[in-house]
């Protein structure tokens, strides 16, 4: 589903290179998580692959389901299926978390050439996926992300994820910020989207979201490559060892 | 005590940003012209242009005086200088101070008799059908069935008023809401109480030039304890070309009543730039309380700043009555120059006044806008939240006086202005004055500039927002607070125009 080739980024301002040829596969309905030390890149990763600016791919390539990625902007790509998690989810003053969402679900809908939802529907189905994740009805009126607890906001990117069903999802740093019972709910939201069709991306720096959100496969990032790949168990021997080891090891 | 700060903003724009911005220019949608033959008074303003509008209006003796003074008084003043604005030097004895349809000579009796091409204007600028019929000054109109929500509106084409509706509906309710040239001849007992009375005839230069020339405008009186039963509107038209629209609107809120008024205006796009010069008077009696909506949309010029109106309006509130309440609100997005600070003397006790306003100033506009508070009365409260929000190479300036008389005890004033800026080579700026001469009165002010924040953007377009659809829907969250303080009705218009004012720029 989603195809990393040899992808080498940089930063556009200052001639520093991030990514160094990453190349890596999820199929539908695998979690693939990615792991590794604070500055090798995971976040960069992320980013390029979802359309922020302020990078520029100097080699490879990124498709999602044969398409290119990389040539398209933000908006297509989430509307092509991808979405990405926000390690740090984006405050808007002044504008209804309902109606960010409603904007957001149906300029997707435009963009693949379907129907818009009637608020009467956005409401029904938005009221169902705000409910299993235990989020009120006075956070989804509330303006988008302004004044949320840290685990509101990371259960408000889960909350967006299930209202825009997309195929490959990328969490970033999902867990950051977050206490045991916070990240326990904000799992059971990933857990429940999990389907045969669907992709994870999850960037972590710790092994402990790993133990809700099972992971298939583990890559450990580090200077800008994946260094290491395997199944969940790379994950504990990362909790018990430490990066160190493993970095020792790959070079 | 005089605080100043100011900020430009300068970092981080592409060339991407630069282009997007540039391509706004051509978004205006009303700058189309009507062909329609008109008459002119000669350029230029003299005594005997004075005497020939008066003329024109079937004025009065008094009122052909009392613009004749105005005039020379006029002779006397300068210019003034010191908004944070800049444009050629305008020469006002090669401008129109007169004009309007020939068709208007005789008022049309039927459909037929109006003139299709004053119809069309009406149709293009989106005023409803059966409206319209009335608005093109038509007899009888009034009578057929109304749908839906009812707005009265008096329509002003260049230098005359086409007609107002629902003139029956309202009168039936006491409410008098005509043409000042009207009211002139009709009312002059009311008009001679209250006109020049909140803006003296020698308040400021072009208030002082308006009370010479000004051709027509709107009248509303409002009888003691009587609810306007709805919207009264002025639809403001300038179509000549080299024609300055000198309008003038008196509303008098009797005590104990309530009405709420909104102002839309355009223009036709030109290569020369073009003078509206209004005054706006408000009384608001004891009890009385008066909601002041403006929808301003003027052509703002190209994006290399040709032509545009440029916007020089004294608009003010004289609360006289205690637990008076005035609120202006203003969506402005229009004009090349804007110089306009609708203002509140609270002289009554208890009084209130309030300020809402959205200024978007983009390509090469530029905006001095703000607001007076003037507490005379014990008790007395304003509030004034600005948002200004600059594109293209635009400046937006805020400019504020809060002043709190000796006899203003624990007057209150809370004021909030906030500013955005999209791209680096617009500029924002805050010019907050505060006066206070009693030691029980509050005034509290807070400022912020920011940016629209890449990150936001982004934000909105990895969830599936197109890049116009994220700057709309950012901005209109920045400007929630005001968009929520005009009428229902017209927030949705509002926030479409703030929408479409912005198109393509992105920061």
């Amino acid at each position: 589903m989603l195809n990393i080739n040899n992808l080498h980024v940089q930063l556009e301002e200052e001639d520093k290179q991030i990514l160094k040829g990453v190349n890596l596969t999820v199929e539908p309905g695998k979690v693939h998580a990615i792991m590794g030390p604070n500055g090798s890149g995971k976040s960069t990763l992320s980013y390029v692959l979802s359309g922020k600016g302020g990078y520029e791919v100097t080699e490879g390539s990124a498709t999602l389901d044969g398409q290119d990625l990389l040539e398209q902007e933000a908006e297509e790509r989430a509307a092509a299926g991808l979405f990405l998690a926000f390690q740090y989810p984006v405050e808007i003053p002044g504008v209804g978390n309902m109606t960010f969402l409603r904007t957001a679900v149906n300029a997707q809908r435009k963009a693949r050439g379907e129907d818009e939802l009637s608020a009467a529907e956005f409401l029904k189905e938005v009221r169902a996926q705000a409910k299993s994740l235990k989020i009120d009805a006075e956070m989804l009126k509330r303006p988008v992300n302004v004044g949320f607890s840290g685990g509101e906001k990371k259960r408000n990117e889960i909350l967006q994820m299930a209202m825009l069903q997309p195929k490959m999802c990328i969490l970033d740093e999902t867990d950051s910020g977050l206490d045991v019972d916070a990240m326990k709910l904000v799992a059971e939201g990933v857990n429940a989207l999990r389907s045969e069709n669907r992709g994870f991306l999850v960037i972590t720096h710790y092994q402990r979201l790993l133990d809700h959100i099972k992971p298939d496969v583990v890559h450990i990032m580090a200077n800008g490559r994946i260094v290491k790949t395997g199944g969940p168990e790379l994950a504990l021997e990362v909790e018990n060892n430490g990066y160190a080891d493993i970095l020792a090891e790959v070079e | 005590m005089v605080a100043l700060d100011q900020t430009q903003v300068k970092d981080g724009v592409d060339q991407e940003t630069v282009d997007a911005v540039r391509e706004v220019g051509g978004e205006y949608k009303y700058g189309w012209e009507t062909e329609i033959e008109m008459e002119y008074a000669p350029k230029g303003v003299s005594p005997d242009i004075v005497r020939l509008i008066s003329e024109k209006n079937e004025e009065p003796e008094w009122m052909t005086e009392w613009r004749l003074q105005a005039y020379e008084r006029w002779l006397q003043k300068e210019e003034p200088t010191w908004a944070m604005v800049n444009y050629p030097k305008i020469d006002f004895q090669d401008i129109y101070y007169y004009a309007r349809p020939k068709s208007m000579d005789v008022k049309p009796k039927s459909l037929e008799e109006v003139d299709p091409k004053l119809l069309a204007t009406y149709e293009k600028l989106g005023i409803p059908l059966r409206e319209q019929m009335i608005l093109a000054g038509v007899e009888g109109a009034e009578k057929a069935p109304a749908e839906g929500r009812k707005v009265a509106v008096d329509a002003v084409f260049d230098s005359v008023s086409i007609g107002t509706t629902f003139k029956d509906e309202l009168k039936a309710a006491g409410v008098i809401f005509c043409s000042i040239s009207e009211a002139i001849k009709d009312h002059p007992e009311l008009v001679k109480k209250y006109l020049g009375t909140v803006v003296p005839v020698t308040d400021n230069y072009y208030a002082t030039l308006n009370s010479a020339v000004f051709s027509d405008g709107s009248f509303v009186y409002v009888p003691p304890g009587v609810r306007c039963p709805m919207e009264l509107s002025t639809y403001f038209r300038i179509n000549a070309e080299n024609t300055g629209q000198f309008e003038r609107t008196l509303i008098i809120a009797d005590k104990g009543s309530y009405v709420s008024y909104l102002e839309g205006c355009t223009a036709p796009a030109r290569d020369t730039a073009q003078l509206h010069a209004a005054v706006v008077e408000i009384i608001v009696e004891e009890d009385a309380e008066v909601k002041y909506s403006t929808v301003q949309n003027w052509y703002p010029g190209d994006e290399d700043g040709k032509g545009g109106i440029y916007n020089f309006v004294t608009k003010r509130a004289d609360c006289r009555g205690d637990r008076s309440k005035v609120m202006w609100t203003q969506v402005e997005t229009g004009s090349a120059v804007t110089w306009k600070y609708p203002s509140c003397i609270l002289r009554g006790e208890e009084s209130q006044g309030e300020f809402y306003s959205i200024a978007i100033a983009n390509n090469m506009q530029q905006a001095d806008t703000g607001t007076k508070m003037v507490h005379l009365g014990k008790n007395t409260k304003s509030r004034i939240v600005s948002k200004g929000i600059s594109a293209g190479k635009a400046q937006n300036t805020y400019r504020g006086l809060v002043s709190m008389h000796k006899k203003a005890k624990d007057a209150r004033n809370y004021t909030q202005c906030d500013s955005l800026l999209i791209g680096d080579k617009c500029g924002a700026h805050t010019v907050p004055y505060i006066e206070v001469k009693n030691n029980s009165a509050r005034v509290e002010h807070e400022a912020t500039t920011s940016k629209v924040d890449e990150d936001q953007l982004f934000y909105c377009r990895s969830r599936g927002m197109d890049e116009e659809e994220a700057v709309a829907l950012v901005v209109n969250g920045f400007c929630k607070d005001v968009l929520q303080a005009l009428p229902m009705e017209f927030a949705m218009e509002a926030q479409q125009l703030v929408a479409i004012s912005l198109e393509g720029s992105v920061g």
